[in-house]
C-alpha cells in the first residue's frame, strides 16, 4: 500500500511540476507569486493494526483542521496540505516514513503518531533534522530531558496528569488497588503515574500483572486478580486490548467486587462492545463531545465535524488530531509562514482554544497545559441516545500545577 | 500461593485450551486430509464471527447464528476449494499456500470495506451470561458452554471419521487418493466436503469466540498463529494431537500467567520450539507427513 502511495505521490508531483512549469511560461509574474508553495504537514499514524479505529479518527480530525484553515485562506495565502502516512504501529516504519516525509516530500512540520514508543521514534528523526513535531499520543518520556528538544511539542495529555486526575476521583486512603498493565511503554508510564498518585492519596497497591501487548484472552489472569482482593482494578492498556480486558473482566463478574478504572476511557472501544460491558468503568479523557454543553469551541468543533462527516461525532484521540494540527496552523499563521524558528516562538507564546477550552504550551517542556476529563461509562438505561456514552465526572481545569516540575524533568525552568 | 488458586488456574488453562482446540481443528483437518496449509484460516475464523454477527442481527438470535454461520461459511469454503484450490492440486505445495495467504488479505479487506474497521459489539445470549461458582472460584457460564460445544464437536467428528463409511473413505482418501480413484470413489467430491468441513469448523470457532473477544477485522491474525502452534505441537494433521496440544498450550499459558504473565505469549512458542527439537513430527504426527 505504501509503495502505491509513493508511486502515486511521485507521479502527481511530476504532473504538478509540469503544470507549474507551464504556468511560469504563460502567466504573468503576479499570478506566479499568488500560487506560492503550499504548506505541507506530515502525519504518520497507525492506520493498520489494533489502533486503526483511533488512527482513522485522528486523520479525519486533522483533515478537518486543515480544511477549516484553508477555507479561511490558508497560511499567508498558501494552501495547506496534509500528508498522511501509515506507520503500522511500528517504530522503525514510523522513522522511515517520517524521514521520507522530511527528505522527499519536504514537509514543513510533522504532527501525529499514536503509540508512546512510535512517537519517540518520530521525535528522534524530527529532532535530528530540526523539524517541528507536534506529538499527539500520551507520553511522559517525551517531556523529559533525554527526549525533549526545542522542536518537540506535546499536544496530548501525559500519563502523569491523566492518572493523577483519575486517581483523585477514584482512589481513597486505604483503597486496595490492583493493576493489569500492557507490557510496553504506555502501560508502564500509566502504572508509574497511578502508583505515584496512590502513594500521595494513601492507597495500597496489592499487585501488578503485566500482559503482552495485543493479548486477546485475559481469562487466565482473572483468578489471580480476584485473589488479590482489590477494591479497584486499574487496567492500563490501549485500543482493542482495553475492550477485550474489560469485556472479560466483566464476563468473570469482577465488577461486582471491584471498581474498574482505566487511565484513558476510549470512545471507540466503548462503542465496540455492549454498554453493559463498560458500565460503571471510570477513566480519563482529553475530549468528549458533551463538552459542547459548556464550552463554545467544543460546540464549533462538533458542528464542523458533523457537517464534514455525515453527522458523526469526534472522539477523544480524534480530537488530538484536530487540536494538534490547529495549534500548529495557528502558530504558523501568527509567524506569517513556515520559518521553523518563528513558528517555534509562536507556538511557545500561543494561547489557543479550538475544541476544549484554553490551552497553551508550557515553556520548559512544551507540554500542552489543558483540562483533563474524568468520565464514567453509562448504563444502557441512562443513555439518552446511541452517542450518550459517558457522564463527565470531573473536568479538571488545565494548570501547570498538574505537571511534574521542570526541575524534576531535568529541564531548566524558563 | 494457595491451593485453590492453582486448581482454578489449571481449570482456566483447560478452558482456554478448549478454545485453542476449536481454533486449530479446521486447520488440522484440512492439512491432514488434503495436505494444504490453509493460510486463510485466521481470516475465515474472522469471517465466521462476522457472519454470526450478521445473522444474529437479522434473526435476533445467537442460536441461529451459531447454527447457520458455520454452514454458510462451510459452503463458501467449498466454493473456495472448487474454484480456487482445486486447479492447484498436483502443483508445488507452495501454490495453495500462496493462494490462501493472499485470500486471507482479500477476506480481511472485504470485511473492512463491508463492516468498517471499528470493532462491533456481540454479546452472549442472556441465558449464558453471568458467572457460576465452581467451588474453587467463579467462572463465566459462557466459557463452560464453549467447552461443552467443543467436546460435542470432537465427539461427533470422532464418530463420523471412525465409525461411518464416509469416515472410512475420507481416511483412505487421505492415505492414497490414487487407489481410491481406481476403486471408483469420487475423490474430488470428497475433498470438496472435507475442505468445507474444515472451513465450517473454523467459522464455528469464530462465532464461539465472538462474545469473548471483540469482533474486529484483525481478530484472526493471532488466531492463525495460535492454530499453527497447536497444530505443529500436536502433529500436523492429527486430530488427537490437536486436542492434546490445545489443552497443553492452554495449561502452559495459564500456569505461566501465575508466575510471569508477561511471558504468556512467548511460552506458547517456546513449547513449540521444544517439541520440534525433541519430536519434529509433533506429539502425534506421522513422520514425513507434510515434509
Amino acid at each position: 500500500m505504501n509503495s502505491d502511495q509513493k508511486r502515486f505521490g511521485v507521479s502527481r508531483r511530476a504532473v504538478l511540476a509540469g503544470i507549474g512549469a507551464g504556468t511560469v511560461l504563460l502567466a504573468k509574474p503576479a499570478i506566479v507569486r499568488a500560487q506560492a508553495e503550499p504548506v505541507r504537514i506530515g502525519f504518520p499514524t497507525p492506520l493498520t493494526g489494533p489502533f486503526g479505529a483511533e488512527a482513522k479518527d485522528q486523520v479525519k480530525s486533522a483533515e478537518l483542521a486543515v480544511k477549516l484553515m484553508n477555507d479561511k485562506g490558508g497560511i499567508a495565502g498558501r494552501k495547506i496540505e496534509l500528508l498522511v502516512r501509515d506507520d503500522k504501529l511500528n517504530a522503525g516504519e514510523a522513522a522511515t516514513r517520517t524521514l521520507e516525509l522530511i527528505e522527499k516530500d519536504k514537509v514543513h512540520a510533522v504532527v501525529g503518531a499514536l503509540s508512546s514508543a512510535v512517537q519517540l521514534a518520530v521525535n528522534e528523526v524530527t529532532r535530528a533534522r530540526g523539524v517541528i513535531y507536534v506529538s499527539i499520543s500520551q507520553s511522559d518520556t517525551i517531556n523529559e530531558v533525554k527526549d525533549f528538544s526545542r522542536f518537540t511539542f506535546h499536544e496530548a495529555l501525559n500519563p502523569h496528569m491523566t492518572t493523577a486526575a483519575v486517581a483523585r476521583e477514584t482512589f481513597k486512603k486505604g483503597s486496595r488497588v490492583a493493576f493489569l498493565v500492557a507490557d510496553y511503554a504506555y502501560g508502564h508510564e500509566m502504572l508509574r503515574g497511578f502508583k505515584r498518585a496512590a502513594a500521595e492519596i494513601g492507597a495500597e497497591v496489592v499487585g501488578e500483572i503485566l500482559h503482552p501487548f495485543g493479548t486477546p484472552d485475559y481469562s487466565t489472569l482473572m483468578p489471580r486478580i480476584r485473589a488479590m482482593k482489590p477494591d479497584i482494578l486499574a487496567i492500563c492498556n490501549f485500543g482493542r486490548d482495553q475492550a477485550n480486558a474489560i469485556k472479560q473482566a466483566n464476563d468473570f463478574g469482577m465488577k461486582k467486587q471491584m471498581q474498574i478504572v482505566v487511565p484513558v476511557l476510549l470512545h471507540n472501544q466503548r462503542i465496540a462492545v455492549a454498554p453493559e460491558v463498560f458500565e460503571g468503568v471510570i477513566g480519563g479523557a482529553n475530549y468528549y463531545w458533551e463538552l459542547e454543553k459548556t464550552i463554545p469551541s467544543a460546540k464549533a468543533f462538533n458542528d464542523a465535524f458533523k457537517a464534514a462527516y455525515d453527522g458523526a461525532l469526534p472522539t477523544d484521540y480524534g480530537a488530538y488530531g484536530f487540536t494538534g494540527v490547529s495549534a500548529l496552523l495557528l502558530a504558523m499563521q501568527k509567524a506569517g509562514g513556515t520559518d521553523t524558528d518563528k513558528v517555534i516562538d509562536a507556538l511557545q507564546s500561543l494561547k489557543y482554544d479550538v475544541a476544549k477550552g484554553p490551552q497553551h504550551f508550557r515553556a520548559c517542556d512544551h507540554q500542552s497545559v489543558q483540562s483533563v476529563l474524568v468520565l464514567r461509562s453509562k448504563a444502557k438505561a441512562e443513555m439518552q441516545g446511541p452517542a450518550d456514552l459517558f457522564q463527565i465526572v470531573a473536568n479538571v481545569p488545565g494548570s501547570e500545577e498538574m505537571l511534574r516540575s521542570c526541575a524534576e524533568l531535568g529541564l531548566p525552568p524558563t | 500461593m494457595d491451593f485453590e488458586l492453582i486448581v482454578m488456574q489449571l481449570f482456566s488453562g483447560l478452558a482456554l485450551g478448549a478454545i485453542l482446540v476449536m481454533v486449530a481443528l479446521g486447520l488440522t483437518i484440512v492439512f491432514g486430509m488434503l495436505g494444504i496449509v490453509n493460510f486463510a484460516h485466521g481470516a475465515l475464523f474472522m469471517v465466521g464471527a462476522y457472519a454470526g454477527l450478521w445473522i444474529a442481527s437479522l434473526t435476533g438470535s445467537f442460536w441461529w447464528a451459531l447454527l447457520v454461520a458455520p454452514i454458510a461459511i462451510g459452503i463458501l469454503g467449498m466454493g473456495i476449494e472448487r474454484f480456487l484450490v482445486r486447479p492447484l492440486y498436483g502443483r508445488s505445495p507452495d501454490d495453495p499456500l500462496l493462494l490462501t495467504f493472499g485470500l486471507g488479505y482479500v477476506l480481511v479487506e472485504s470485511v473492512r470495506i463491508t463492516f468498517g474497521t471499528d470493532g462491533i459489539p456481540f454479546s452472549a445470549p442472556e441465558a449464558l451470561q453471568g458467572v457460576v461458582d465452581l467451588g474453587i472460584g467463579y467462572f463465566p457460564v459462557y466459557r463452560l458452554f464453549v467447552m461443552a460445544v467443543v467436546a460435542l464437536v470432537l465427539l461427533l467428528l470422532w464418530l463420523a471419521l471412525e465409525k461411518t463409511r464416509f469416515g472410512l473413505i475420507v481416511r483412505a482418501g487421505a492415505r492414497d487418493p490414487l487407489i481410491m480413484k481406481v476403486l471408483g470413489v469420487d475423490v474430488g467430491r470428497l475433498w470438496l466436503l472435507v475442505f468445507g468441513l474444515g472451513v465450517g469448523l473454523t467459522a464455528l470457532g469464530g462465532v464461539l469466540a465472538a462474545p469473548m473477544r471483540s469482533v474486529s477485522p484483525e481478530m484472526g491474525t493471532l488466531v492463525l498463529a495460535e492454530a499453527f502452534v497447536v497444530t505443529v505441537i500436536g502433529g500436523m494433521g492429527s486430530l488427537l494431537g490437536a486436542v492434546v496440544a490445545g489443552l497443553l498450550v492452554g495449561v502452559a499459558i495459564s500456569m505461566t500467567a501465575l508466575f510471569a504473565p508477561e511471558m504468556a505469549t512467548i511460552v506458547m512458542f517456546s513449547l513449540m520450539a521444544l517439541i520440534l527439537l525433541a519430536r519434529p513430527q509433533g506429539l502425534f504426527g506421522r513422520p514425513g507427513l507434510g515434509a
